[in-house]
């Protein structure tokens, strides 16, 4: 095992959404070594977005500690959450969240444009299967090609971790295994850190390990010995 | 380019309506301070120009016969740069086919060169050859009503008889811009002219030879006008001089300014108020747009985008679209400034025309529009930025909302569901349900303020020709008349009843703020022409004391019961003192009256008339037309109906043009408010509609929920926009007020139903424009954001 990309202690995340509080993350201790590929399991509700927001500095802990390495997140200035997104992670939501008056090739490029040593964005659309469609814009792509352009659009800066939440969430099976392998893929040639949530346990064959979460906490922790391919896959 | 800029064209793109309409608002105030302030100052640098050019006098005098040998010594007063003396005489004219008596000011000019003072431009033809008694230059105003050219000829009673004159040539002067014939309220082309001859000819006609009746005076900058007036009165005194005056009491001069003083004075109100009014729904409406980028910038927040990049980027669509405003605006204000500018210099008949460069215009349209655009935009972004990205990209959570009523009260059985949505919505948003309000009110209001003029100018025509001063006609003479006179009028073809009046020209004074005015005398039961106070009552004069307009009395400060001292200008000069007994409601210039036999005794003279006034028989006003005609003693006649279409033709229609375009730009704001309104109401609640379209809502039931909405909140907005019409109107009205004519503040009904009308049907026009986005509502994509 490499060592440790993300360390948190006791990390605890309090929402008031209108007039209910809720306790989101309740306690967590979590490590994540480097090049790991973990899918996070459970129903909705059980913290799982809450932790990947708050790994992904979108979102501050209520209480606990969280490190990126040797930089503590919990301790850091919006700006500072920012400049730390910009630099070490990618994301790729549920529905997408393409910038709908932007073609696929923009919707990179928006991200390229801020980042150090970024690919070119035809590159990184490349990567996930989409040479031929740079120019489409997200109402003329499917929901597994809008998909795809989201994982280029994260991966493009090359960056330390890429946080998935549902990716697959919106698709069909067969498109779903399509996105699967793109993350492999981009795990496999870039050694980045993936996390991938999912309401799907089919797709916990893929991941180094399965944390099996409830009610804010992570209930269960599954090793694989072997990674599945994603055309392995069944759902 | 950057993908960033690229979105901000493609949304710009996408949203073209919206932002159109925002455009269209921006564009609509910067359009009305361009419009206004830009042509003010056009018309105001061309009469400088033209009284710079044409060398119009400062100080003007009158005597009856003075000698030449005076010129010199008026000139040596201090301060005098340049005199010019010469001969004018008012006297009736008769034009062929032209059955109403005309009257002319003939002036003389120098059998050699041009007058030193009060140049002409000439228009057409040639000057009149020295000596030629039957040559005369005219006005191209008075040529032109009659369809004179050079060559054409018409007869004029000079000293009691009648010659026949040739036009050899038409001409512009800075000093007869405005031509206002005597005893008329109005610029009357057909019946008032002016006459030029040559010096010589003139001189010999009214045996003035090297003599003068009329000086004017050019003054040094600096010099004190009060000074070279008071010099020139004691000069003139001996040769039956009247006080001489400056500029502000010249009458074309004073008019002008008036009319570029009501032009300036609507610049100065209605622009600021039709700027601010822009700025604060541009404000509102972008601050809005914005707060619909929720998801957008949580997006690029966790992209990593920092906050100033973000704030840049939004800034960058507002300046976009303040751009699109201040192009749009000041096209069009420089199009309509340019066709006022063009309409009151018709009117005015200058030579020429300078149109005024006004950069800061643009400037100060364009930093307001921009500012206020801005700061709505960065209102809402700050909110935004402030929330962590994951909270940003999800819809806000659901707002809390409270039962209107105690539970135990069932209001869903008074109203429908959506009827209770709809209410709930307004209670659950007071802020934005009340700034939605006021946003519209205002579009009522700034309506109410460009509609009102109409309904002031019909309340002036009214108090002035129909209550105050009901004559047919007045006649006026060459030279004081015996009171017996009024008998013999009497006796003319057509007339059905005659009273006499005279008119004295004084300073009043209170203080030390003095006036000059004229004080008209007129017998106690006189009739014709009534003296109508502040409350719209006829006002009977008592035997002795001073009736005054109201406006005069707050200039002087004073009221009924108190005394105001007056110098008397004409004949035995003295000062004394009058009491006020009334305050008279007119509506133009400021004045005073008496009773006929008090002002005689005043002026220790015994009962003297200087005019009369005259209701006619319409059946014989031809025979009268001709009898007067036939009188040398007569100097010219005003006609009551003549004034009052002239009026209408002209001041009225100046202000009712400007209204007219305020009215359009008004209507064009109010529509841009009320579509953008309706256009982001539906943004804000779309998910919530096309919620209810997946639960089986008609679109006309979708539809309905969202203009039951926009409805209500139109309609609550009327009466707070009738009343703050009604004050920005007071305001104008006040702003408006001047010595030369003000107007009453009367606001219609019609007017407010008009407004409304407005508001109302661009809510109607907007509510088909959402009607046709709710048809395309796209549920599964509005439903597929996650929760």
């Amino acid at each position: 095992m490499t060592e440790a990309i993300f360390t948190a202690t006791a990390l605890t995340k309090t929402y008031v959404s209108g007039e209910v509080q809720v306790q989101a993350l309740n306690n967590v201790d979590l490590e994540i070594a480097e090049k790991e590929v973990v899918v996070l399991l459970g129903p909705s509700g059980s913290g799982k977005t809450t932790l990947l927001n708050i790994m992904g500095g979108l979102d501050h802990p209520t209480s606990g500690r969280l490190f990126f390495k040797d930089l503590e997140l919990t301790g850091l200035s919006d700006r500072d959450l920012t400049d730390y997104r910009r630099r070490h992670i990618g994301f790729v939501f549920q529905f997408y969240n393409l910038v709908p008056s932007l073609t696929a090739y923009e919707n990179v490029a928006l991200v390229t444009e801020i980042s150090e040593r970024p690919m070119r964005p035809d590159e990184a659309l490349e990567l996930v299967g989409l040479g031929a469609r740079l120019h489409h814009f997200p109402a003329q792509l499917s929901g597994g090609e809008q998909q795809r352009v989201a994982i280029a659009r994260a991966i493009a800066k090359r960056p330390a971790v890429l946080l998935c939440d549902e990716p697959t969430g919106a698709l069909d099976s067969k498109t779903g295994i399509k996105v699967i392998e793109a993350l492999l893929g981009v795990n496999r040639q870039l050694g980045t850190t993936t996390l991938i949530i999912t309401h799907n346990a089919s797709i916990r064959d893929v991941a180094d390990r399965v944390l099996f979460f409830a009610d804010g906490k992570i209930s269960r922790i599954q090793r694989n010995e072997t990674r599945h391919e994603a055309a392995q896959l069944v759902w | 380019m950057s993908a960033l800029d690229i979105k901000l064209f493609r949304d710009a793109r996408r949203l073209w309506a919206q932002v159109l309409a925002i455009a269209l608002v921006i564009g609509g105030g910067v359009a009305t301070l361009i419009l206004a302030v830009g042509s003010h100052r056009s018309l105001d640098e061309t009469r400088l120009a033209y009284y710079e050019r044409y060398a119009f006098a400062d100080v003007f005098a009158l005597a009856k016969r003075a000698p030449k040998a005076l010129v010199d010594q008026i000139a040596q007063i201090p301060g005098v740069t340049a005199v010019d003396a010469r001969i004018a005489r008012l006297a009736l004219v008769d034009v062929p086919g032209f059955s109403e008596p005309a009257s002319a000011q003939f002036v003389s000019l120098p059998d050699t060169g041009e007058p030193v003072l009060n140049r002409l431009y000439l228009r057409a033809g040639r000057l009149p050859e020295p000596g030629r008694a039957e040559e005369v230059v005219v006005n191209e105003s008075f040529a032109l009503a009659h369809g004179f050219a050079p060559g054409a000829g018409f007869s004029a009673i000079l000293n009691g008889k009648k010659r026949q004159l040739v036009i050899v040539g038409t001409a512009l002067s800075p000093e007869f811009i405005y031509t206002v014939g005597p005893g008329d309220l109005m610029p009357d082309d057909r019946r008032y002219g002016i006459v030029w001859m040559s010096e010589k000819a003139l001189a010999s006609v009214y045996d003035l030879d090297g003599a003068f009746s009329s000086v004017s005076v050019k003054l040094q900058r600096g010099a004190s006008e009060s000074e070279v007036i008071a010099r020139l009165d004691s000069l003139l005194d001996g040769y039956g001089g009247q006080a001489a005056h400056g500029r502000k009491d010249q009458t074309s001069h004073a008019w002008l300014e008036h009319e570029l003083d009501m032009l300036n004075n609507m610049s100065r109100t209605l622009p600021p108020i039709f700027l601010l009014v822009s700025a604060f729904l541009v404000n509102l409406t972008l601050s809005r747009l914005v707060a619909l980028e929720r998801e957008q910038i949580g997006l690029l927040k966790a992209l990593g985008y920092r906050d100033s990049g973000i704030v840049v980027h939004y800034l960058k669509f507002v300046a976009l679209i303040v751009l699109i405003g201040i192009a749009i605006g000041s096209v069009v204000g420089t199009l309509l400034g340019l066709r006022v500018t063009a309409l009151f210099s018709d009117f005015f008949h200058f030579p020429f025309l300078l149109f005024a460069r006004s950069p800061d215009l643009y400037a100060i349209a364009g930093a307001l529009s921009a500012a206020a655009a801005g700061i709505g935009a960065i209102r809402v972004l700050r909110e935004v930025i402030k929330l962590p990205p994951a909270v940003a990209m999800q819809p806000p959570a659901p707002a809390s909302f409270h039962r209107l009523v105690p539970a135990a009260v069932s209001l869903d059985r008074i109203v429908s569901q959506p009827t209770l949505m709809m209410l709930r919505n307004i209670s659950r948003h007071p802020a934005r349900a009340a700034f939605t309000v006021l946003g519209m009110a205002l579009a009522t209001a700034i309506l109410v303020v460009s509609l009102f003029t109409r309904d002031t100018m019909e309340q002036l025509i009214e108090v002035t020709y129909f209550l105050a001063d009901r004559q047919d006609a007045t006649i006026g003479f060459v030279e004081k008349r015996a009171e017996n006179v009024v008998t013999q009028v009497a006796r003319l073809p057509g007339v059905l009843a005659a009273e006499p009046f005279r008119e004295v020209a004084v300073r009043i004074r209170s203080g030390n703020v003095e006036r000059r005015i004229t004080i008209s005398g007129r017998r106690p039961e006189s009739d014709l022409r009534r003296i109508i106070d502040v409350d719209l009552r006829p006002v009977v004069l008592p035997a002795t004391g001073l009736a005054i307009s109201s406006m005069l009395g707050q200039i002087l400060g004073v009221g009924v019961g108190d005394s105001v001292e007056v110098d008397v200008l004409e004949g035995a000069r003295r000062t004394i003192s009058l009491p006020v007994i009334a305050l008279v409601e007119d509506y133009f210039g400021i004045r005073g009256m008496m009773d006929l036999e008090a002002l005689a005794r005043l002026m220790r003279e015994g009962p003297v008339v200087i005019s009369v006034n005259l209701s006619l028989d319409d059946m014989h006003r031809d025979q009268f037309y001709a009898a007067v005609k036939a009188m040398p003693t007569v100097s010219g006649m005003a006609l009551q109906r003549t004034s009052l279409a002239n009026f209408r033709k002209t001041v009225a229609l100046l202000i009712t043009t400007m209204a007219s375009i305020y009215t359009g730009l008004a209507t064009v704001i109010a529509f841009g408010v009320v579509y953008n309104n309706a256009r982001i109401s539906l943004s804000e609640r779309a998910r919530e509609l096309a919620s209810l379209r997946v639960l089986g809502f008609t679109r006309g039931e979708v539809l309905r929920i969202l203009l039951l909405e926009l409805a209500i909140l139109t309609l609550i907005a009327q009466p707070p926009g009738w009343v703050m019409g009604y004050g920005l109107a007071w305001i104008m009205k006040t702003n408006l007020a001047g010595e030369l004519m003000r107007v009453r503040l009367v606001v219609e009904h019609s007017t407010y139903v008009t407004a409304s009308a407005v508001v109302l049907l661009a809510a109607i026009a907007s509510a088909f424009m959402v009607r046709e986005r709710i048809n395309q509502l796209d549920l599964v994509a509005v439903l597929k954001t996650r929760d």
